[in-house]
């Protein structure tokens, strides 16, 4: 048990001042499609130098460590009590050993718990699958973004948006203009079509584990992808919302079913800073990675 | 828009120079403040922060410090959210005559008008880049209020070398946000064929 703890440590360690490489060189397109001399070149260029520095110092690449959410797939009638108990422990281990910012504070009183742990958090969901072994994802996701997440309800009067796909992607851009810089912008939307209110949010959050540049399987949806995606860079808000060509890296859709009386679009809102990893556990072999099971199509 | 390197004291032609969109590399006195030391600011309007702030820069950041042999070092101190101190600092500004502001997604009209009264700028550093900026910390002067406030809401006194941010509101009462707020309206306007309020 010792082992799964001190494995789990380490995946938040690698989540918290890493950033995934699809991340990364998402960034570093965006870096050259800035003119040099403009503040959002600037903005890029600084924000890669703090990746590197954090990978090398392991520091937390940005201070907000944010809400995590695990997703661990295991086999059917595996025992999740010790899971749990082995992410609970790593969590207070990783925040003395500074991967992490005491970052949860008890709601009313404003009380800090110290440790990361509180009513609620961190956020673990259990997927049973047909392998043997064990496979654990983290996310991390900060209160700045998490700020500009944002539901939707159609019809739209504001936005003459109906319940249908270019309704959906009304409200994909009025929320990317609602944002502006202050997601800490270029940011990823993760979608959700559907679903009541709290599933909605769930599946919108789940996007954030598919690499920035994959395709989605579902046509409809990579058309109304990369259509938001071209025009979201071309609204000029820009890194930080200092102007310029890079306003969002990607943009990721999840569609549900509904009810008839509902049609909710969901959209979650993540910064440049998009934390994540992996690690499957086969036997004795530990393996971390990159490579996300959560959120595919 | 012009890269200018600046450095405190910060006088006020200078100040009133900068312009909305300019880069700035600011040295000498970074001192920061969040939620808490607002209130106390604004509430108890302590003697001993005056001579300090007159002429220096705010920075709205909760930093992760460090204590080492010698002093304290930081080890993560990126920007916080601005807005959350928009009831503050105009009278903040107005009080203690601090010049620059610096954080992160800007300010309100009362900010920005009591940037245009009294000669201050708000300076947007660059969100998330808390290790990179914590590097240009190159001296921890003093801390106050530690022991009352706790690490990341206590005032840090830092001496800084180049630390980066751009101008996104002015002392001529332009404010960077707005203009690109306004921009991308008209953008989303045309993307979805229809006026929206
Ligand atoms: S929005 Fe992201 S990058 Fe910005 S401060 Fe929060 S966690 Fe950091």
């Amino acid at each position: 048990m010792k082992n799964l703890q001190e494995t789990f440590t380490e995946l938040l360690r690698r989540a918290a001042t890493d950033l995934p490489a699809d991340v990364e060189s998402a960034i570093e397109r965006a870096l050259r499609e800035e003119r040099r001399g403009t503040a959002a070149h600037s903005a890029l260029t600084i924000i890669l130098q703090n990746t590197a520095a954090a990978r090398e110092t392991s520091a937390p690449l940005c201070q907000d460590t944010g809400t995590h959410t695990w997703y661990v797939y295991l086999p059917e009638g595996h025992p999740t009590e010790e899971l749990r108990k082995a992410i609970r422990g790593a969590t207070v281990q990783a925040t003395r050993k500074s991967y992490l910012r005491p970052n949860q504070m008890e709601s009313i009183s404003g009380v800090n718990s110290g440790d990361n742990l509180g009513a609620g958090h961190p956020v673990i969901h259990f997927v049973p699958w047909k392998k043997t072994g064990l496979h654990a994802e983290v996310l991390l996701k900060g209160g700045g973004c998490e700020n500009c997440s944002t539901q939707y309800s159609l019809p739209d009067q504001r936005l003459g948006a109906g319940r249908d796909l270019p309704g959906v992607r009304a409200c994909l851009l009025d929320a990317v203009h609602r944002a502006q810089g202050r997601g800490c912008a270029p940011g990823i939307l993760g979608v959700a079509v559907g679903g009541d209110r709290a599933l909605g949010y769930r599946a919108a959050k789940e996007q954030f584990f598919r690499p920035v540049h994959d395709v989605n399987a579902d046509a409809q949806l990579a058309a109304l992808e990369a259509d938001v995606l071209s025009c979201a860079n071309r609204m000029g808000v820009g890194p930080m919302g200092f102007g310029g060509r890079t306003t969002l890296l990607g943009v990721k859709t999840a569609r549900l079913h509904r009810l008839p009386a509902s049609f909710f679009v969901t959209v979650a809102y993540m910064c440049w800073a998009c934390r994540r990893a992996s690690v499957t556990l086969a036997g004795k072999d530990v393996r971390f990675s990159q490579t996300a099971l959560t959120g595919r199509p | 828009m012009a890269v200018r390197e600046i450095q405190t004291p910060l006088d006020e032609t200078t100040i009133r120079s900068l312009r909305v969109g300019d880069e700035v590399f600011l040295s000498g006195l970074l001192v920061t403040a969040r939620d808490v030391a607002h209130k106390y600011m604004v509430e108890k309007k302590p003697a001993f922060l005056r001579p300090l702030l007159r002429g220096a820069a705010l920075y709205h950041c909760g930093p992760v410090m460090r204590k080492e042999r010698g002093g304290w070092k930081a080890v993560s101190a990126g920007p916080t959210t601005s807005i959350r101190e928009e009831p503050y600092t105009a009278d903040v500004i107005q009080a203690y005559r601090v010049r620059a502001i610096v954080g992160k997604g800007g300010m309100g009209p009362r900010t920005l008008e009591a940037c245009r009264r009294f000669g201050a700028v708000y300076l947007h550093a660059v969100g998330g880049a808390a290790v990179t900026l914590a590097q240009r910390v190159v001296h921890v002067r003093e801390v106050h209020m530690l022991e009352e406030f706790g690490m990341p809401e206590a005032c840090w006194v830092f001496e800084v070398d180049n630390f980066p941010a751009v101008v996104t509101m002015d002392a001529a009462g332009s404010s960077l946000h707005a203009e690109i707020t306004a921009r991308s309206h008209m953008a989303l306007e045309r993307f979805l064929g229809r006026a929206i309020r």
